[in-house]
């Protein structure tokens, strides 16, 4: 009986590993950001570079900080549901314009529009790595007292905004 | 021909600088740290590849990162620390013992040790397998079969 038995149970235990692994996100990385303060900086903005933006000027606003550039591909496809995602007035959405030529940047707002209260100019590269991004575009959530939230790989999709994103921002607008 | 032969030589030696970046080092020491820093470090981009090795955009900003927290005089440990608060574990490729990765670090010596049990189980099944008693009056009949079978 066992002889037909444990190659049974050996294939079950084969396939549940197999089908585990089909969903997992390898490239995925958590990101050890979570429940901690948001990394300092304190950058140009894109549209107006004789001005600052440090994460302390958002105190007591819950905001979104996507990573964004002109040359990625799967940021445009994620344009126009930030787009509809602003038009909520659900939390302010800061851009950060990753290793990016300003023009470009510019142009690209002009053209696609622009979501984004204000972007911050990370030319080289040195507020993603404060911020562990390794792959644009990325979104990072943070609440009122600037600890980050939620962090989104990959283009934000519309299901994304509606189960994930607007129920999240909802309740840390809650949040003192 | 034999001309030909140089320019074409010249022409690869080009491709071999091609993508070296000039890194100046105050002591051997340091060129070390680096060296052995880099070659640990994961590219996260290009996930099975070390950021030395990583043509990636992120790999060289990482390594620039990595060689001017060295001039800073910061140690390995300040650095790796460093990495590790902003991209996890998963950024070191010999990541430290802990909880969650404690099935990575005994997993394969786990799956040994079944291995050896179930081969040395196995092995020892098929043994008492093979030694069935068999009686006198069977062996008689064995016996007589081959020598049927040797004046055929």
């Amino acid at each position: 009986m066992l002889k037909y038995i444990l190659p049974l149970l050996l294939f079950i235990v084969l396939a549940v590993f197999l089908a585990l692994g089909l969903n997992l996100h390898p490239n995925e990385i958590p990101s050890p950001l979570i429940n901690k303060p948001a990394p300092a900086f304190s950058a140009p903005k894109l549209q107006a570079p004789e001005e600052k933006l440090s994460q302390t000027d958002l105190k007591g606003k819950v905001w979104l900080f996507n990573v964004w550039a002109s040359w990625c591909a799967s940021c445009r496809s994620e344009h126009p549901i930030l787009n509809q995602l602003a038009q909520t007035k659900a939390a302010i959405i800061v851009g950060l314009n990753y290793k990016d030529e300003p023009e470009a940047a510019k142009g690209w707002l002009a053209q696609l529009g622009n979501p984004y209260d204000v972007s911050i100019m990370d030319q080289d590269g040195r507020i993603g790595i404060d911020w562990g991004v390794y792959g644009v575009p990325e979104t990072f959530v943070i609440d009122k007292q600037g600890v980050v939230r939620y962090k989104h790989t990959g283009p934000v999709t519309p299901d994304d905004v509606q189960q994930t994103f607007l129920p999240l921002i909802a309740n840390l607008q809650a949040e003192n | 021909m034999k001309r030909l032969f140089i320019v074409f030589l010249l022409i690869l030696s080009g491709i071999a600088y091609a993508g070296v970046e000039f890194r100046e080092f105050a002591n051997p020491e340091q060129q070390a740290a680096y060296e052995n820093l880099t070659s640990e470090l994961r590219c996260l981009v290009c996930q099975n590849q070390t950021i030395a090795d990583s043509n990636a955009e992120l790999a060289a900003d990482l390594r620039r990162q990595v060689y001017e927290m060295l001039q800073q005089g910061k140690s390995k440990q300040d650095i790796a620390q460093f990495m590790t608060d902003r991209y996890g574990d998963f950024v070191l490729y010999n990541p430290p013992f802990k909880l969650k990765t404690g099935l990575l670090w005994i997993g394969p010596a786990a799956f040994l040790l079944i291995g050896l049990i179930s081969v040395f189980l196995f092995t020892r099944r098929k043994k008492t397998a093979a030694s069935v008693q068999i009686s006198a009056e069977q062996q008689q009949k064995i016996r007589s079969l081959l020598e049927e079978g040797d004046h055929s």
